[in-house]
């Protein structure tokens, strides 16, 4: 498989340095791979951090700036970062308000988060965390080790973030993050296999004219394999997946989400057939976001995030964000 | 035996990542995310550079050697790896103490040790296809000999094949996680063989 790289052991440094080029209101710590905003610590704000590995770009790195995360710490392709990326980027941030982790529910992220909250504070920092498990594809029982975290982060980090901008405290915003996080449900499907740097080919199989329903952003296999559908029919299964979930007796952010191999044309397609099952549901849909912005490497797919809001939701969801990924308002 | 012995061990280990990484990451492709390998190797590679820049001042221990390597793992390698098999080798050298030199019973004592510190971070069990149904095995049989620890280790890994994965990415496959045999198990057999390895060598 060709890719557009030197050598697989640097796609991560590489990315890093290009981006650091690319966006000078961000602090770029190529060597101990930090990304934080240039303006941090901002005097009497909570510090925001989140990472886990790289692939999923803009996720998080591109999510860093005003209103949103104060600092990201990007793993190995595919593979948590290490605490002391964690503790680096806390205390880059921490202007004495504490910090919020925020960390995908992966046995790996979760592990490395909390020996770095353990090491944060312990050099002084208030941290708390929040985990995010919104991915209906797979049961939480106690055979798995829960769900997967996935779309649902975006909404917790720009949620989260501007709450933070708000000049909220640090059980405030952490109360926020979780309210979220509990709000929210993902469902994914992949029409191709994602490919690793390091394998230098596809991770799994998926045969031409067969889909993956309920695809991890990892390339993980989720509930079924089946033969490939129209737009309209994939609409139907997962927002069926998600409303079976989460039954909202309210108005609905959405996020319909490209893998990174689906061309927005066939997104925006693909929107209005969740839209339309959404309508036939009764749901009312208060914001819409369309695009590549929890990717999977160059897998073709894509996945629906719902997160039920009230009015205080929707206001901090409408608050200006300035970030590489994501910016309006300001 | 000494500092020297585990050294060996811990570069032999190297050596078997290094040349065994593709066959990792297969089996992580089937039921992971296709990095245990490449993540193992780096960790590895690392261990080798930390122990060969080693701090002359500090003291020179059997101790010492399997905390550096633990404490290199956990702050190299991410994902679940690190953390895991940085706390088996931390926990293991913290149980060795300060000796300059350790008996097979002490070591076997410490692996025991270090084995439960991973059970406890990764909440998991025996049989539930995680790295843990290699090392409890391997540590049980290590009372008998090394080579029959390496043997159990790679039964353990092995007998993995038909479970179903509790714990870890593998878990969110459910039943599609049988007939793999688990990375983590695999890489823990490594571990054991070349114990087994080197002890040989001593002996």
């Amino acid at each position: 498989m060709k890719m557009l790289m030197n050598v697989p052991e640097r796609v991560v440094s590489d990315a890093l340095r290009g981006m650091a080029l690319a966006h000078p209101e961000l602090v770029v710590d190529v060597d101990n791979r930090v990304i934080v905003r240039r303006d941090a610590p901002v005097a009497g704000k909570v510090g925001l951090v989140s990472g886990g590995g790289s692939g999923h770009e803009p996720l998080h790195g591109g999510f860093v700036g005003h209103g949103m995360l104060d600092a990201a710490c990007p793993g190995e392709v595919f593979t948590s970062p290490v605490p002391d990326q964690m503790v680096r980027a806390a205390a880059a941030v921490d202007s004495g308000a504490g910090v919020l982790l925020i960390v995908k529910n992966y046995t790996g992220d979760v592990l490395n988060f909390d020996m770095a909250a353990e090491l944060a504070e312990d050099e002084g920092v208030r941290i708390a965390k929040v985990l995010v498990q919104d991915d209906v594809a797979v049961t939480d029982s106690t055979y798995t080790a829960g769900r997967r975290g996935t779309g649902g982060t975006l909404f917790v980090e720009k949620l989260a973030g501007a709450a933070a901008e708000e000049g909220a405290d640090l059980d405030r915003v952490a109360a926020i993050a979780r309210q979220v996080a509990d709000s929210s449900r993902s469902f994914g499907v992949a029409l191709s296999a994602c490919s690793t740097p390091a394998k230098g080919g596809p991770t799994f199989d998926l045969p031409d004219g067969e889909l993956e329903l309920g695809i991890g952003i990892h390339g993980e296999p989720g509930r079924e394999r089946r033969a490939m559908m129209t737009s309209g029919e994939i609409a139907d299964v997962a927002v069926d997946a998600l409303l079976e979930d989460l039954r909202p007796d309210g108005p609905v952010l959405a996020l319909v989400n490209g893998t990174g191999g689906t061309p927005l044309l066939e997104l925006y397609g693909f929107n209005a057939e969740v839209q339309r099952v959404l309508t036939e549901r009764g749901v009312a849909v208060a914001r819409t976001l369309v695009g590549n912005y929890v990717t999977s490497l160059d897998m073709a797919g894509a996945s629906v995030t719902l997160c039920q809001v009230d009015e205080d939701l929707l206001r901090l969801w409408d608050a200006p964000v300035s970030t590489p990924g994501l910016r309006w308002g300001r | 035996m000494d500092a020297e012995f585990f050294r060996r061990w811990l570069t032999a280990t190297a050596r078997a990542v290094e040349r065994e990484a593709g066959r990792l990451t297969e089996l992580d492709s089937a039921i992971g995310d296709a990095d245990h390998g490449a993540n193992l190797r780096r960790g590895f590679q690392a261990v080798t550079e930390a122990l060969a820049a080693r701090d002359p001042q500090e003291p020179d221990t059997p101790g010492a050697v399997l905390t550096l390597a633990g404490r290199t793992l956990v702050s190299k390698v991410g994902g679940a790896s690190g953390p895991l098999y940085g706390t088996l080798l931390r926990r293991t050298g913290k149980a060795l103490g300060d000796a300059p030199e350790v008996s097979d019973a002490e070591l076997r004592a410490a692996l025991e040790e270090g084995v439960r510190a991973v059970g406890v971070l990764g909440k998991s069990e025996a049989g539930d296809k995680t790295m843990l149904d290699a090392l409890f095995p391997a540590v049980a049989a290590l009372a008998e000999s090394y080579p029959a620890a390496g043997d159990a280790a790679a039964r353990g890994a092995e007998a993995t094949i038909p479970l179903r994965a509790r714990r870890g990415r593998a878990s969110y496959l459910g039943e599609r996680s049988v007939g793999h045999e688990d990375p983590g198990a695999a890489s823990s057999a490594l571990l054991f063989a070349t114990l087994a390895e080197v002890a040989g060598d001593v002996r």
